[in-house]
């Protein structure tokens, strides 16, 4: 056995607290069916809804659009629901967790029938739909690497959304003075660095609590780039502010297959080294002597110790590496997507990288699938509003942070994190 | 005790938690020894007050004055136009400095203290009304999330809060035909109602799930913006506008004017002073307060002592979120009556934050910490209004001033200052574990 | 490998924690390092291993002198330490924790955990262990844990090793097992530094005994010497720890325990089925090994264990599943084992500290209002009556000495009006004249009349204080024998045995 899979052993083994039976699941999920009772039947709409999954580029072999009849799939997708969240009571009685399979299916489904329900009589143009999605995503998973990083060394990284906002303003200012996009990467990377340093400089040398340095860390930045965007980028936007933009660069054949191919690899440079950062932080933190290192000081900074390794340099220079990783996130907003840096162009996004950090129980990939899948939250408002949707684009803007609400209290309420994240380390 | 060492805190040196007990022992047999040696008077006094948090916190804001008075120079054209021949003519570079920085720092105390362009006392002292009528709200949420602090539990929601109370408060305020006098306590108590359910969810699910509070209160955040947006689009919406602001609130569920004079000050202040005795009470005098400070210090102690967790940080949250529920009716009843928007909180949220730090989370520390930052505000915009300084720098200042403040060893190295006792610090941030363990029993 | 301490001297401010200490180890060799809790013994060590930096004076390995700056420097020098806290990182795998330190990786920066795996199964083939490498080692057995210690350690060519007070969470057989290993580690040449309090440990393996005492070595003894003398060695005075008292009078039970059946957070029944009766006016003394389920014994009867089953009865009226205010307010006094962790906020005063469990309580709270003025007299009075030696009632309880802040929580409870008595190791890490005031104290509060519970690990404390005693062991009251009962006996019971000649006072 791997130490990956004894590890998600281990998780699963503790995870499924055989004692006391967990009614959390099937109240969710009975909660989530009769929504979607109540939306899909009672508020059923009828019409057909048309998923097209052509995208600009000229595909070599395209797909058909599939049209779905609304009411009908809303009336078996709400059954399903129904079911399911009774289903989902047996495996409390049988004192097991319901599994993770379980609930992605149950969502798939009401997400496909909702998808035809907002959408009736409209298409939903399903590429632009994900290629949206990832671009709204990138910084965010930037952000949760960032995260993971430093939390699994031990230091609560709230400051992500001011490392993001400082990667956004310092390589919008460097590559529009450069002219060099790339020069606005490292930039921005640096500029991570620098908010790292001192989250890390006062959670591990002056022992102040670690969210709070994040959260006045976050004002702190945003304070500073509103301050010298209002008195020298607003007064001399040619020089500063406006950075020249990375190239699209498509990737021969793969770029190719239909949907998935123009999404996600048809993109810029950011978005390559994103998957590059999310493979190394996955692969890294369990296979190598660096994760292995990191780990041992977020999890027993002691243990660390006695066996020689520095535990402050190693929590230090990770919360730094985290830095970079997120101050990288921060160039796409100016390098990337919006074109030129303006006053909190990230606007929380940190926040919810924060959160999709532990809604993915501080693993790299599943706080991957969880920005993903705030991204496409967040895609999907803007893509229903443009279709004309009856759906209300501020409360579809809430449900990332609604569904972490949910997943804080109650599907990942007993995932543990990190055990010592958060708590300084004092050496005899 | 001297310089170095402090008897009584000898056992925390020890720092291993095995040894500790060790020491422990060793220095009662120690102390039975040796008599108690004081250094000389008046070192220990030098030594109380450079190690006090007075002096820390005027160093803190003397030390993000400088700062500030850096990047004030270092934007301005003037500045940089002089840089340019600064070999040439160093003194022009100076003189354009202490131009730029002196204008913008005494305009920024005639526009949050005292204006001395004025003739007569009473329009001079007008933008310290002003700066008061800023620190009210302050205040209110700063007293709201200090008290969370010292219970342990971190609210970092206040902007929800405020959000929900203050549209609570507005639509009690613009809706309800009620006499004056009672129309105001209606809203008001609407106000630390909504602050208080709205807080009170995160306390709920942090008691009754261990979800944490941090996490918990900024999703929340968002969540009350994107709802107030949303019922702004809709059923708050004034008639006939196409912004998503509500109708202007009722003259009766206004917060009346003090002296009857329409200048700043308002009636709003007196009630925070009251709020500020309250929590001064409520957290030195009442059985209630001894046991959130009991939860906060020591929750798993807390709950041998038969003390509830899960119930204190419940409560917790609902005194915080009443007390910053007051800043969100302040918003609306007092500040902008006709009408709000998404954007009432103004950015309360997080300074109220950074207000609860510079006052220690003490009520009345608090209370100085609201007014400081409320004459920042006020001769912030003076600042932008007359020297053309983005009113952005006062976020900066504050935000330095905390991280200074909570950093005493940074403050004193910067300043040169000798060290006190600083070990003694450092072992009681060990000591602020946030309850989880006491709930997870 | 030799070791050789000179002159080591180690001050924390005032408190001189090592004066002077001279130690000389030679391979193939168990040397004893004996002395109470807090006699320095520790800190001895962590210089030695490098965690702590000596103010004075040298360590030599193979008499070549060593300056080590941290672990990583004494692991090199062939020095490996079996910490009394296991270090090892409770999520990671046997494997992991073993290599932990000293990687080594394959092609692209991989760990080579394969070999890691085999080096666990060759040390623990030489030794006969059955260890999985690939286990997560918080899922392992305490005992198991320690000997993942123990290959960790050797698994450095560590030649000098260090037992820190190895035996404190062992049962006597997983004692004696490793004993065996530390006679066979003896026997392939190591030197061994064995940390202890426990005199028959040291008769049994040690080469060479050093006494400690208060910073200082005291003596060397040898393994012949009896367990009095060294025993007054340690305390530096002959230790008299009977307490004088009347026989008891026990009236009728009064808390009665029946079938209580205690579940942790992991699901294991941490306490089983467990009965027993107390008497007004008698002392019970639970017995056993820590770990051995007293702990979520007396926080089941407080209400601070979830998932229990059975029931508490106190003067018939049914305790489980109240809660914790309910309890205490129904005349339960609880003196809880970590008095830091469970006991005590730190940074409260010692008269806030007094009312903690009663401050909602008249007269110390009137209409939500606590009456300060009547709080300042009640602590002053309890301060003198308890003999608490503090510089006023607004101290801090984080700045007095261990004894001082055990009193202040046996005065809290103790000054309340109690139907039941529970001290949970009422005087540990307590100093002398503490401990003796502390079971004056218990004692008097038997003779009111009521029943009281010593939980404790120290025999020579239950045997002190008990009119009966209940030895626990893995969850379960092995018996109830007699407070006169030999040690030999109960030595026995802790492991587990009920001998057919015990007389039984159940």
């Amino acid at each position: 056995m791997t130490t990956f899979e004894a590890a998600a052993a281990a998780a699963a083994r503790r995870g499924m607290t055989p004692r006391l039976r967990d009614w959390k699941a099937p109240i969710f999920l009975g909660a989530v069916a009769i929504l979607a009772v109540i939306l899909l039947i009672v508020f059923g709409r009828s019409g057909t809804s048309t998923f097209s999954f052509a995208s600009r580029r000229t595909d070599v072999f395209s797909l058909p659009n599939l049209s779905i009849p609304v009411q009908e799939l809303g009336l078996v997708a709400a059954a399903t629901a129904v079911a399911m969240a009774a289903g989902s009571t047996l495996y409390v009685r049988a004192r097991r967790k319901v599994p993770t399979w379980y609930i992605a299916v149950f969502s798939v489904v009401l997400l496909v029938a909702f998808l035809a329900w907002a959408s009736a009589g409209h298409t939903i143009p399903l590429t632009g739909l994900l290629a949206g999605a990832l671009a709204l995503s990138v910084p965010l998973i930037f952000g949760a690497m960032g995260g993971v990083i430093s939390e699994r060394a031990g230091v609560i990284n709230v400051a992500i959304e001011g490392q993001l906002l400082s990667g956004a303003f310092v390589s919008a200012v460097v590559a529009s003075a450069t002219r060099s996009a790339i020069a606005g990467l490292l930039a921005a990377m640096i500029a991570g660095v620098l908010v790292s340093f001192v989250l890390a400089a006062f959670a591990i040398k002056y022992f102040v609590d670690q969210v709070i340095v994040g959260i006045v860390l976050n004002g702190l930045v945003l304070g500073l780039t509103n301050f010298l965007y209002q008195t020298s980028l607003s007064q001399d936007a040619g020089t500063l502010n406006s950075p020249t933009q990375l190239p699209t660069i498509a990737i021969p054949g793969l770029s190719a297959v239909p949907v998935i191919g123009p999404v996600l690899f048809n993109q810029t440079i950011i978005v390559y080294l994103m998957y590059i950062a999310v493979a190394a932080v996955s692969f890294g933190l369990f296979f190598t002597r660096w994760g292995l290192r990191l780990r041992s000081v977020g999890e027993h900074p002691q243990a660390a110790d006695t066996v020689g390794i520095n535990v402050n340099g190693t929590r230090f220079w990770n919360v730094s590496l985290a830095g970079a990783v997120a101050g990288l996130g921060g160039a796409y907003f100016t390098l990337g997507s919006v074109g030129a840096f303006t006053e909190d162009v990230t606007s929380g996004a940190g926040y919810i990288a924060l959160a999709a950090v532990i809604f993915g129980g501080w693993s790299p990939l599943r706080a991957t699938l969880a920005a993903l899948l705030f991204g496409f939250a967040n895609e999907l408002q803007s893509v229903l509003g443009i279709i004309g949707s009856p759906v209300p684009s501020d409360l579809l803007l809430m449900l990332p942070y609604l569904v972490t609400i949910v997943a804080v209290a109650g599907l990942v309420g007993q995932s543990r994190g990190p055990a010592a994240s958060g708590k300084p380390y004092f050496k005899s | 005790m001297s310089l170095e060492s402090g008897g009584p805190t000898v056992a925390e040196t020890g720092a291993e938690e095995d040894d500790s007990l060790e020491l422990d022992q060793i220095e009662a047999t120690q102390r039975a020894e040796q008599p108690d040696e004081d250094g000389p008077r008046w070192s220990r006094a030098l030594h109380d007050i450079t190690g006090g948090s007075t002096i820390i916190t005027v160093l803190a804001v003397v030390a993000s004055l400088i700062v500030g008075a850096i990047l004030i120079a270092l934007t301005n054209p003037q500045v940089q136009a002089a840089l340019g021949y600064f070999f040439a003519r160093p003194s022009a570079t100076f003189a354009a400095i202490g131009q730029v920085v002196g204008g913008a720092y005494s305009s920024l105390f005639q526009g949050g203290v005292y204006d001395f362009s004025q003739v007569s006392f009473v329009d001079g002292i007008q933008p310290l009304f002003t700066s008061l009528g800023f620190a009210t709200p302050l205040i209110a949420a700063g007293l709201g999330i200090g008290i969370g602090f010292r219970a342990g539990v971190f609210n970092i929601g206040a902007q929800g809060q405020i959000l929900v109370a203050g549209a609570l408060a507005g639509w009690i305020g613009y809706t309800l035909p009620l006499p004056p006098g009672l129309h105001l306590i209606v809203a008001i108590l609407g106000a630390l109602l909504g602050g208080a359910v709205y807080a009170g969810i995160a306390g709920v699910l942090k008691a009754s799930t261990g979800a944490h509070e941090v996490i918990v209160t900024i999703m929340l955040n968002y969540v009350a913006y994107y709802g107030l947006s949303f019922l702004l689009s809709n059923v708050l919406k004034a008639p006939g506008s196409n912004n998503p602001i509500s109708p202007a609130e009722a003259s009766s569920a206004v917060l009346p004017s003090l002296f009857g004079s329409p200048r700043a000050l308002n009636l709003g202040l007196v009630i925070v002073i009251v709020l500020t005795v309250i929590a001064w009470w409520f957290m030195t005098r009442s059985s209630l307060g001894f046991r959130f400070r009991a939860v906060g210090e020591n929750p798993k102690a807390a709950l041998t002592a038969g003390i509830s967790v899960k119930r204190t940080v419940i409560y917790t949250m609902l005194v915080s979120g009443a007390f910053v529920g007051f800043a969100g009716a302040y918003q609306v009843l007092a500040q902008t009556t006709t009408g709000f928007t998404n954007a009432l909180d103004a950015g309360i949220g997080f300074n109220a934050i950074t207000v609860a730090l510079l006052g220690r989370n003490k009520p009345w520390g608090i209370f100085w910490a609201g007014i400081l930052f409320g004459i920042f505000q006020a001769g912030g915009y003076t600042m932008q209004a007359t020297q053309g300084i983005d009113v952005d720098i006062v976020q900066v200042l504050q935000s330095i001033i905390v991280l200074f403040i909570a950093a005493p060893p940074l403050v004193r190295a910067l300043f040169r200052l000798p060290a006190p006792n600083s070990l003694r610090r450092a072992r009681r941030v060990r000591h602020t574990t946030a309850p989880e363990e006491a709930i997870a029993r | 490998m030799k070791l050789e301490l000179r002159g080591i001297t180690k001050r924390f401010g005032r408190l001189v924690a090592n004066d002077h200490i001279d130690l000389v180890v030679n391979p193939g060799e168990i040397h004893c390092l004996l002395g109470e809790n807090g006699a320095g013994k520790s800190t001895l060590m962590n210089q030695l291993y490098g965690l702590l930096q000596p103010d004075e004076g040298d360590i030599l390995v193979d008499d070549t002198l060593q300056r080590f700056s941290g672990p990583g420097d004494a692991m090199r020098a062939g020095i490996g330490m079996v910490h009394q806290h296991f270090m090892l990182v409770p999520v990671f795998t046997v494997a992991e924790n073993l290599m932990l330190g000293h990687e080594h990786t394959r092609f692209g920066g991989r760990l080579n955990l394969p070999a890691a795996r085999d080096r666990v199964r060759a040390i623990a083939e030489r030794f006969g262990f059955d260890i999985d490498p690939d286990a997560i080692v918080e899922h392992l057995p305490v005992g198991v844990q320690q000997r993942v210690e123990i290959i960790k350690a050797l698994s450095r060519e560590a030649k000098i090793l260090v037992f820190d007070e190895p035996t404190a969470v062992l049962t006597p057989q997983e004692t004696d097992e490793l004993m065996e290993i530390m006679r066979q580690l003896k026997a392939e040449g190591a030197a061994i530094v064995f940390i202890t309090h426990k005199l028959r440990e040291v008769r049994e393996v040690a080469d060479r005994i050093t006494v400690m005492r208060l910073g200082k070595v005291v003596g060397e003894a040898s393994p012949q010497a009896s367990n009095a003398d060294l025993a007054s060695m340690m305390v530096g005075r002959s230790v008299e720890l009977t307490v004088s008292k009347e026989p008891s009078q026990p009236g009728p039970a009064s808390l009665a325990v029946d079938g209580l059946t205690v579940v942790d957070h992991t699901g294991q029944a941490v306490v089983r089925n467990v009965s027993f009766d107390v008497r007004a006016g008698e002392i019970l003394a639970v017995a056993g090994v820590q770990g051995n389920g007293q702990t979520e014994l007396t926080e089941a009867l407080f209400g601070l264990q979830r998932d229990t089953t059975g029931s508490i009865t106190l003067n018939g009226l049914e305790l489980r599943g109240q809660s914790v205010q309910h309890i205490l307010d129904a005349g339960a006094g609880f003196v809880p084992e970590d008095r830091q962790e469970d006991g005590l906020v730190p940074e409260f005063s010692i008269a806030e500290n007094l009312i903690l469990d009663r401050s909602t309580h008249e007269p110390f709270a009137k209409a939500g209002s606590l009456q300060l003025s009547y709080l300042r007299e009640f602590a002053d009075q309890t301060i003198r009556e308890f003999d608490i030696r503090a510089q006023g009632a607004a101290t801090p309880v984080g700045r007095l000495s261990g004894g001082n802040q055990q009193k202040v929580v046996v005065a809290r409870e103790l000054s309340r009006q109690l139907k039941l008595f529970v001290a949970a190791q009422p005087t540990r890490g307590v100093d002398v004249g503490s401990i003796e005031f502390i079971h004056k104290r218990i004692v008097e509060a038997r003779d009111s009349g009521i029943p009281v519970i010593v939980v404790s690990t120290e025999l020579d404390e239950v045997i002190a204080l008990a009119d009966r005693i209940a030895v626990m062991y893995r969850g379960e009251i092995v018996g109830i024998v007699p407070g006169d009962t030999p040690r030999d006996v109960l030595g026995i019971m802790m492991a587990g045995e009920l001998p057919a000649d015990a007389e039984v006072a159940a």
